[in-house]
C-alpha cells in the first residue's frame, strides 16, 4: 500500500508521517511537493501538519491555491482517502472539501499536550480498528478551535461525521478535557461520504511506545487494512505491519 | 591624535574608542571613509570581536578525542559514534530582547539555527535560558519572549525540549535570552564556513537585504540606556517560514559537490559573514552592493553590508556550481544570487556598481583590534551573614508551600506547553524533568540535553559559581543515565570595564576551566555578552551552561519522577550546614547572602560516577537532581513528575537544623527510586565509590509524609507548584 504525503513549503509533520509509514506501518511513503498535480498513485494522501506558506493571512489559506491541491480534490470526489492532520485539517477547511473553520485557541495560546479522544465512527476506512476504546494523543496547534454556523453543526452530528471529540480520560465529554474551544468538543470530522478525514491531534506522534503511547497507530493501521483489502491483497504481502 | 578629523558623534555611532580609531588609521596609513568606519565598527564591537574576553576565553578546555570542531565555527560539533556527529551552541540575544522583547527571542532562536545549519547539520532541537526582572513587574518581558521563542521555534518544526527560567531583582532593567540550538548530522558530512581557493563565487541565500538591525552588533555592546526606545530599529525582524525554506534548501546544498561551504549572516551582517569565511582561509573577498538582492530601493553600500536582515546565508561555492545552488534555493521560493566572489589580495572591498567604495584588510577586520586591558579588581569584602532564627518542625510545611510558589521553583508546564516539543518524533524525554532525552532515529542512541545557571551563586563566589554550573549540567544528564560529552557556554556580565565585572568575568570563566578539567569536558563553543548593565545596575554574572551527553540505548533512560509504588527512596551525597545563596534564604527570609554551596569536584564526579554505573546496569528507576529548593522540594517535584506520594523519615543530625537539611542547596545529591531487590546492590556501589546513600522512604500514596515534619497531600503541593507562574 501506498501512503502520499503533501509537502507544501512549510510543512514539517511530512517526515515524522513518512517515518511512521515506512518505519513503523511498513508501507510505502510517496512525498508530494506542492507544485505538482500528480498523487503518484497513492492509496490514501495524508496532508500533514506545519505552517504551510507561514500560514501568516490564515492557516491554510494560501495552501488551498497549490496544484497538488486540486489534484487532491478530484482524488477525493472519486472517493480516494484524503487525510487532514492539524494544519492538513485546516487545508481541507479552507479547501471547501469539509465545512466549518479553525480559529485561535480559546486560550489565545499555542497548545502541546496529550489529550485523551472518543471516536465516535468505527465503520470509516480511518478508524474501524479504533473500537469503543478511548484514544490519547498529542495536540500542537495555535489555531484549532474548531467552529461552524449552527445550521453545519447540526448536520454534521445528524449526518455522523462528528469522528473524534475531545473527553477526559473516562471518555466523558466537558470541563477542561476541551483543549481549544471547539464547538461540541470536536477534534476531528469528516465529508458525507466518509472518504476525506481531517483531525487535529497528531497521530503520528503516538505510533511508538518510546514517544509515549502508540494510539495513533489505530488510525494508520485502519487504512492500511481497508487499502489493501481494496486492492484485493492481502496486508502482509503489502510488506505487512511489523508489530 | 589631534590631528584626525573625526568627531565624537561618529565615533559614538560605530562605538568605537579614540585610541581604536587612531590605531585604524595607524594599521591603513589613511582615514577610513565613512563605510570603512562602519564595518570596522561593528566587527570591532565586544559582540563580533571579543575584546575584552578572548584572551580570558583561551584558558577554556576545547579538545577532546570526539571533538571534530571546537570554538572558532559557527557551532561546536561532537562525534557520538555509529557515524554521526551532534553540533550546538549557546548565543545571547539580550538587548534585542530587552527593548523588543518577541521579536529580540525570535530572531535569537532564528540565528542560533542558523549557526548549527552552517555545519552543514539538521536542528533536532531547541533550549533557552530565560532571565526576567520579578514578576508581575516582568510580565511584558515574560510574554513577549516565551511568545517569541514559540512562534519562531514552532513555525519552523524545531522542538523546544528544555530550557529554564528565573526571576531576581537585578534583571529588570536587562532581562536575558540566551537560545541553544542542537543538531544532528553524518560525521562525514560536516562543513567548515570557508571561503576556499580565490575565484570562488560568494552567494547570498533568502531573504532580500533591508534596512533592519543597523548597528545592531554595536548596539549589543552598550549598555541599555534610558533612550531604549530609539534603538528599536536596531533589532531585527524574524520570518520564520522562510527560516524553514531556507534550512531545508541549504540542507540539500549541503549534498552539492562545489559547495565549499555555508557562512550564517548574522550580527554584522554581510560585512562580518565575508570577512569570517575569508578570514579562515587566509583569502579575501570582493562584494559588489548592486548585485546583493534589496527589499527597497535607493540602500546605500552602507546599509547593504551592516544589514542584519534575518533568514540569509552565504554559500561559497566553485566555480560552474552556482546554478544547482540557485536552484535548490528555487525550489523553495527563495532567491539566491552571485553577489561576489573570493580574491587572492586579503582584502574585502566592497563595489558599487563596479567602482569601489571600500577596502580593508581582512586581518585588520577580523583580528586587528586591539584586546581591551581589563582591570580586575574583587569587590570589597561581604558583610557577614545575618543570625537566622532556627526553623521548628512545624514550621516546615509552610515553608514548603511557600517555596513551591516561588516564581524560581514552580512548574514551569505553562511555558513549556505553549512550545512544540514534540514535532520530529525524536523527543523520547520531554521537557519538565533534568534533561530531555531525544532518540536519534534509526539508531538506539539517545542524546541528552540540558541548559542551565545560578546566578545568585555566581554573584556571591564567581569562581564557585561557575563551577557548580558545569557541574549541575552535567548532574541533569547524569540523572537521566547520559553521560556528559561537551558543552557551550553563555556568559553574560555587566560592564568590564568596571574593576568588579572585569574580576566576574576572570573568574567565572576560571571556575569554568577548573570544572571542565575535573570532569575531562570540553568547551566546544559558546558566547560572552557584556554591558548587560542598566540604569539600575549591571545583572549578576550569569553563566550559562548547555550541556550535551550521550545514551548508547536510548531505552535505558531514567525519568526524573517516581515510577512504581512500593519502591525504595534514596538520597545519593551528603547535606552539610550550607544555606548560603538558596532560595530557602531568599523567599523564607528575604536575603541573598553566601557563601555558595561548597563544590568538591571529586566527590561530585563520584557521585555522578555513581549514579551512571547503577542506571547503566538497570538498578534505578527514576533520578532527580537536588537543587535549588533542596532536598524537600526535590522530593515533591519527584512526586508530582509522577504522580506519586512518598512516605519517609528524616533525621536532622545536631549540627545541621533542619532548614539546612530539607532546603540547603548541597552539590553532588540525587533523589533516586529502586526497586527493594536493587538496593544491596546499590549500597555495594555507594561504597566503592565511598558516597554516602541514604534511605528516605517508600513510593505510593497520594501524600508526601515525613514523619513529624510534613504531611502533604500532592493534590495541595501540585496547586502551589503548578500555580508558582501566575500572578
Amino acid at each position: 500500500m501506498r501512503f502520499g504525503v503533501v509537502v507544501f513549503p512549510g510543512t514539517w509533520s511530512d517526515r515524522d508521517c513518512g517515518w511512521v509509514i515506512e518505519r513503523v506501518l511498513g508501507a510505502e511513503v510517496r512525498y508530494l511537493w506542492h507544485r505538482q498535480s500528480d498523487l503518484e498513485g497513492a492509496d490514501c494522501v495524508i496532508l500533514p501538519g506545519g505552517f504551510s506558506y507561514g500560514d501568516y493571512l490564515r492557516p491554510g489559506a494560501i495552501a488551498r491555491f497549490s496544484p497538488v491541491m486540486e489534484a487532491v480534490r478530484e482524488f477525493a470526489e472519486h472517493g480516494g482517502l484524503v487525510w487532514g492532520i492539524c494544519n492538513g485539517f485546516q487545508v481541507l477547511c479552507e479547501a471547501g472539501l469539509l465545512p466549518g473553520a479553525l480559529i485561535r485557541n480559546t486560550c489565545l495560546e499555542f497548545r502541546c499536550q496529550w489529550v485523551n479522544l472518543r471516536c465516535e465512527r468505527d465503520d470509516l476506512p480511518f478508524t474501524h480498528a479504533i473500537g469503543d476504546r478511548v484514544l490519547r494523543m498529542p495536540i500542537a496547534h495555535q489555531e484549532g478551535n474548531y467552529q461552524a454556523d449552527p445550521a453545519t453543526l447540526s448536520q454534521l452530528e445528524a449526518r455522523g461525521q462528528v469522528v473524534f471529540r475531545y473527553c477526559d480520560e473516562r471518555g466523558e465529554r466537558g470541563g477542561e478535557a476541551n483543549p481549544n474551544g471547539s464547538a461540541h468538543d470536536i477534534a476531528g470530522i469528516v465529508n458525507p461520504r466518509g472518504n476525506v478525514l481531517g483531525m487535529m491531534p497528531h497521530p503520528e506522534r503516538c505510533a511508538e511506545a518510546d514517544l509515549g503511547g502508540t494510539d495513533g497507530l489505530f488510525l494508520f493501521r485502519s487504512v492500511l487494512e481497508v487499502a489493501c483489502s481494496m486492492a484485493g491483497i492481502d496486508r502482509r504481502s503489502a510488506r505487512g505491519d511489523r508489530r | 591624535m589631534s590631528g584626525l578629523v573625526i568627531d565624537e558623534g561618529t565615533l559614538r555611532e560605530v562605538a568605537l574608542t579614540r585610541e581604536e580609531y587612531a590605531e585604524i588609521v595607524r594599521r591603513l596609513g589613511r582615514e577610513p571613509n565613512r563605510l570603512e568606519l562602519g564595518m570596522l565598527g561593528v566587527l570591532w564591537s565586544e559582540h563580533c570581536s571579543y575584546k575584552s574576553s578572548r584572551p580570558l576565553l583561551r584558558r577554556l578546555p576545547s579538545s577532546g578525542p570526539r571533538v571534530l570542531q571546537g570554538p572558532g565555527e559557527n557551532a561546536g560539533v561532537v562525534d557520538i559514534g555509529q557515524g554521526w556527529a551532534v553540533v550546538f551552541k549557546v548565543e545571547s540575544h539580550n538587548h534585542p530582547s530587552a527593548v523588543e522583547p518577541y521579536q529580540g527571542a525570535a530572531t535569537g532562536v532564528g540565528g542560533i539555527l542558523r549557526d548549527v545549519l552552517a555545519m552543514g547539520a539538521r536542528p533536532v532541537a531547541l533550549l533557552d535560558s530565560l532571565r526576567f526582572g520579578p514578576l508581575p513587574g516582568s510580565r511584558r518581558h515574560l510574554e513577549g519572549v516565551v511568545g517569541g521563542i514559540g512562534g519562531y521555534g514552532n513555525c519552523v518544526g524545531v522542538p523546544t525540549v528544555g530550557g529554564e527560567i528565573y526571576f531576581d531583582e537585578g534583571y529588570a532593567g536587562n532581562p536575558l535570552v540566551n537560545a541553544m540550538c542542537v543538531g544532528l548530522m553524518r560525521a562525514d558530512r560536516l562543513r567548515r564556513a570557508r571561503a576556499g581557493e580565490a575565484g570562488n563565487l560568494l552567494v547570498l541565500a533568502g531573504s532580500p537585504t533591508g534596512r533592519d538591525g543597523l548597528h545592531g552588533a554595536s548596539f549589543a555592546s552598550l549598555e541599555l540606556d534610558e533612550a531604549w526606545a530609539e534603538r528599536r530599529p536596531a533589532v531585527q525582524v524574524g520570518n520564520p517560514f522562510l527560516e524553514k525554506c531556507l534550512l531545508e534548501a541549504c540542507l540539500e546544498l549541503v549534498d552539492l559537490k562545489g559547495v565549499v561551504g555555508l557562512q550564517d549572516l548574522g550580527a554584522a551582517g554581510l560585512t562580518s559573514a565575508a570577512a569570517e569565511v575569508a578570514a579562515r582561509t587566509g583569502v579575501g573577498a570582493r562584494i559588489e552592493t548592486t548585485w546583493v538582492p534589496r527589499r527597497e530601493a535607493g540602500m546605500t553600500p552602507y546599509e547593504v553590508m551592516l544589514s542584519e536582515s534575518q533568514e540569509r546565508m552565504l554559500v561559497v561555492v566553485e566555480p560552474g556550481c552556482e546554478a544547482q545552488v540557485v536552484q535548490a534555493c528555487t525550489k523553495w521560493d527563495l532567491e539566491a544570487k552571485v553577489i561576489g566572489e573570493v580574491t587572492a589580495d586579503g582584502d574585502l572591498s566592497v563595489l558599487e556598481a563596479g567602482a569601489e567604495v571600500a577596502r580593508l584588510p581582512i586581518e585588520l577586520l577580523t583580528g586587528g583590534v586591539p584586546t581591551r586591558q581589563l582591570r580586575p579588581q574583587p569587590p570589597a569584602s561581604r558583610r557577614s551573614p545575618p543570625r537566622l532564627p532556627p526553623l521548628p518542625p512545624a514550621e516546615v510545611q509552610a515553608a514548603l508551600l511557600r517555596l513551591l510558589r516561588s516564581p524560581n521553583l514552580g512548574s514551569r508546564q505553562p511555558v513549556f506547553r505553549r512550545y512544540d516539543h514534540m514535532v520530529g518524533n525524536a523527543t523520547v524525554l520531554p521537557p519538565g524533568g533534568d534533561a530531555a532525552v531525544l532518540r536519534v532515529l534509526g539508531t538506539s542512541l539517545g542524546l541528552a540535553m540540558t541548559i542551565d545557571g545560578n546566578a545568585r551563586y555566581c554573584r556571591l563566589d564567581p569562581f564557585v559559581g561557575a563551577q557548580i554550573a558545569v557541574a549541575e549540567a552535567a548532574r541533569n544528564l547524569v540523572a537521566t543515565g547520559a553521560r556528559p560529552l561537551a558543552l557551550t557556554d553563555c556568559l553574560n556580565l555587566g560592564n568590564p570595564e568596571r574593576p568588579e565585572v572585569a574580576w566576574q568575568l576572570e573568574q567565572v570563566i576560571e571556575g569554568i576551566a577548573t570544572a571542565c578539567r575535573a570532569f575531562q569536558l570540553p568547551v566546544v563553543s559558546g558566547n560572552v555578552s557584556l554591558y548587560n548593565e542598566s540604569p539600575q545596575g549591571a545583572i549578576d554574572p550569569t553563566v550559562v551552561v548547555g550541556m550535551v551527553g550521550l545514551l548508547k540505548d536510548h531505552r535505558r533512560r531514567i525519568p526524573a519522577g517516581f515510577q512504581e509504588p512500593g519502591d525504595v527512596v534514596l538520597l545519593v551525597g551528603q547535606t552539610a550546614r550550607e544555606l548560603g545563596g538558596s532560595e530557602y534564604l531568599k523567599v523564607i527570609h528575604g536575603v541573598v547572602h553566601g557563601p555558595p554551596p561548597s563544590l568538591d569536584l571529586a566527590r561530585e564526579r563520584a557521585a555522578q560516577s555513581l549514579v551512571l554505573e547503577a542506571a547503566a546496569e538497570g538498578l534505578l528507576r527514576s533520578a532527580h537532581d537536588v537543587a535549588e529548593g533542596g532536598l524537600l522540594v526535590a522530593l515533591v517535584e519527584c512526586c508530582l513528575l509522577g504522580g506519586l506520594g512518598c512516605q519517609g523519615r528524616l533525621v536532622a543530625p545536631d549540627d545541621l537544623g533542619l532548614d539546612a537539611l530539607l532546603f540547603g542547596e548541597s552539590q553532588g545529591r540525587f533523589l533516586l527510586s529502586a526497586h527493594p531487590r536493587a538496593l544491596p546492590r546499590l549500597q555495594a556501589l555507594a561504597a566503592r565509590h565511598t558516597i554516602e546513600l541514604t534511605v528516605l522512604g517508600t513510593v505510593g500514596g497520594e501524600v508526601l509524609r515525613l514523619e513529624g515534619l510534613v504531611e502533604v497531600p500532592l493534590a495541595e503541593a501540585r496547586r502551589a507548584w503548578e500555580g508558582a507562574l501566575h500572578d
